[in-house]
């Protein structure tokens, strides 16, 4: 991984919203380099840039000063290389399963029949085939939040950028989505960049946990997770697992309580 | 067995037997007919009895007075209301889309919605001339000042979420507007016909009572110069039942377009 030029560079970026007094730092001179088909969670208070950095990735904020790279060029504006899932979900209320999933092909201006294929495809791969026609206000949480993944995989980005997608879920079907998200991944190695508040899943899904700090927002700490693919359960419950996850934690919560007393 | 029987389905049991609330607004009804009635008979009131408005009901139907009466009152406000509709959308959502917009014609907007549209009927009379132009003017205004209102409030509240999710899979602004802002502010619309309606409504039977030569406040004003108090109550109930059906009509449309909202 180290020879390849990285799929996602921050050189330097700060982030500074308002102006004067009212002025706030949401990140400050962010070095970062994520590889080509590696997956990053990153983690830490609130406050600390972790969704504005991934809104820079995503084209949806613009960088104060420094620059932000995909592929080896400078991020302006959205695009469909580049796949956000939002905590909130964002699907369309007032179309179906199936028409959220094909919005993007449409976009892309795929014919009826193969936008068709394509999203049957991807509601299919997320387990949403006996709700394709159903409006999201009939699908539970897990199943929004399933249907906003297959929307996201269904143009094909290079790059997924997951902004607390499984932060309103219950225990169990957030585990059940970490698993299918990293079964998937097995398949395409496609580079994530995954924000989370839970420790646990940060560690469970990463090659590399990214730490950021708050006020302003910076970079913490770098910790490698040096656990094999696939993961499961034996891993999420062996030591190893409890040892880095003790060591996010601590980089996390008990240096930022520090700062703050 | 009766303990049987009421173990049943609770759905098989409803299925035929009229929902409660329809049955309370039947007796409701009833029981305020009873109490017109009864206050004609006894002598309280004035007022003519039910059975003497009925009759002259049947006679307006009959002679097809209350239908032309109906239909000219009914043709001023749709016409009102289409064009006050069909302008104001274009309006809300340019002043909901760009600020430049909104600053220039918010203040005009938050002058006239102030004005009472009846209160510009003297000046339309004498600037637009006595004919039906008058009155569908304010109509429009009616109808134009409650919707523009209602799209520029829908289209400043989409969910901003919703606008970066298309934008991220690849969404111009047009198609934006087209795919996220105007469905998402669909419902706000709805509501602003709903009000704009009501308002034109009761602005046509203002408007002719003040001018007009046709329509139903027409018939009111005419009936009163000859006390003629069952014509009254035949137009002012006609009024009242015209305008529940055309809500009924924004209502149900309403549940058809913006069904995929989730209600409480």
């Amino acid at each position: 991984m180290d020879t390849q030029d990285p799929k996602i560079r921050f050189d330097n970026v700060t982030k500074v919203f308002g102006e004067g007094v009212d002025a706030f730092t949401a990140l400050r001179n962010l070095n970062l380099d994520i590889a080509d088909g590696e997956i990053v969670t990153v983690v830490g208070p609130s406050g600390c840039g972790k969704s504005t950095a991934m809104n820079i990735v995503a084209g949806l904020q613009d960088v104060t000063s420094g620059q932000c790279l995909v592929n080896g060029t400078e991020v302006h504006g959205p695009g469909p290389d580049r796949g956000v899932i939002f905590q909130q979900y964002a699907l369309f209320p007032w179309l179906t399963v199936r028409k959220n999933v094909e919005f993007g092909l449409k976009l892309q201006g795929l014919g009826k029949d193969e936008r068709r294929k394509r999203a049957e495809h991807y509601i299919a791969l997320v387990g949403l085939s006996d709700f394709a026609d159903t409006l999201p206000k009939n699908l539970s949480g897990g199943m929004k939040q399933r249907c906003a993944i297959a929307r996201a995989y269904a143009v094909n980005p290079s790059v997924l950028l997951m902004d607390e997608p499984f932060g309103a879920l219950d225990a169990l079907t957030r585990v059940r989505l970490q698993d299918q998200l990293l079964d998937t991944w097995s398949r395409d190695k496609r580079t994530i960049m995954f924000i989370t508040h839970d420790v646990d899943e940060a560690v469970y899904l990463a090659h590399r946990v990214i730490v950021l700090a708050a006020r302003p927002g910076r970079l913490q700490e770098i910790i490698e997770v040096d656990l094999p693919f696939p993961r499961n359960e034996d891993i999420r419950l062996s030591s190893e697992f409890t040892k880095i996850r003790n060591r996010v934690w601590h980089a996390v919560y008990t240096r930022s309580d520090k700062e703050t007393a | 067995m009766s303990v049987i029987s009421d173990a049943e389905p609770p759905d098989q049991k409803r299925r035929g037997v009229p929902p409660r609330a329809l049955v309370l607004g039947i007796i409701s009804f009833a029981a305020g007919i009873g109490l017109w009635w009864l206050a004609t008979v006894s002598g309280l009131s004035v007022l003519p009895n039910p059975l003497a408005v009925a009759i002259r009901f049947g006679e307006l139907l009959a002679n097809g007075q209350l239908l032309s009466d109906a239909g000219a009152s009914l043709a001023r406000v749709l016409t009102g209301f289409v064009i006050g509709t069909a302008v104001a959308i274009p309006v809300g959502f340019l002043m909901g889309w760009y600020k430049t917009a909104r600053s220039l014609i918010d203040p005009w907007i938050q002058f006239f919605r102030v004005v009472p549209p009846l209160a510009i009927i003297p000046l339309a009379i004498v600037t637009l001339g006595i004919d039906e132009k008058p009155k569908i003017f304010v109509i429009f205004l009616a109808a134009f000042l409650s919707s523009v209102v209602a799209t520029y409030q829908g289209v400043i509240s989409v969910d901003k979420t919703y606008i970066n999710a298309a934008r991220v899979l690849g969404a111009s602004d047009r198609t934006i507007f087209a795919k996220v802002v105007i469905p998402a502010s669909t419902p706000f619309i709805l509501v602003g016909f709903r009000i704009g309606l009501g308002s034109a409504w009761a602005t046509v039977v203002a408007a002719e009572l003040i001018a007009a030569q046709s329509g139903l406040g027409f018939r009111m004003q005419q009936a009163q110069l000859y006390y003629d108090l069952p014509t009254i109550f035949v137009s002012l109930i006609t009024i009242g039942i015209l305008g529940l059906i055309m809500d009924r009509v924004v209502v149900w449309s309403d549940t058809r377009l913006t069904g995929w909202q989730e209600r409480m």
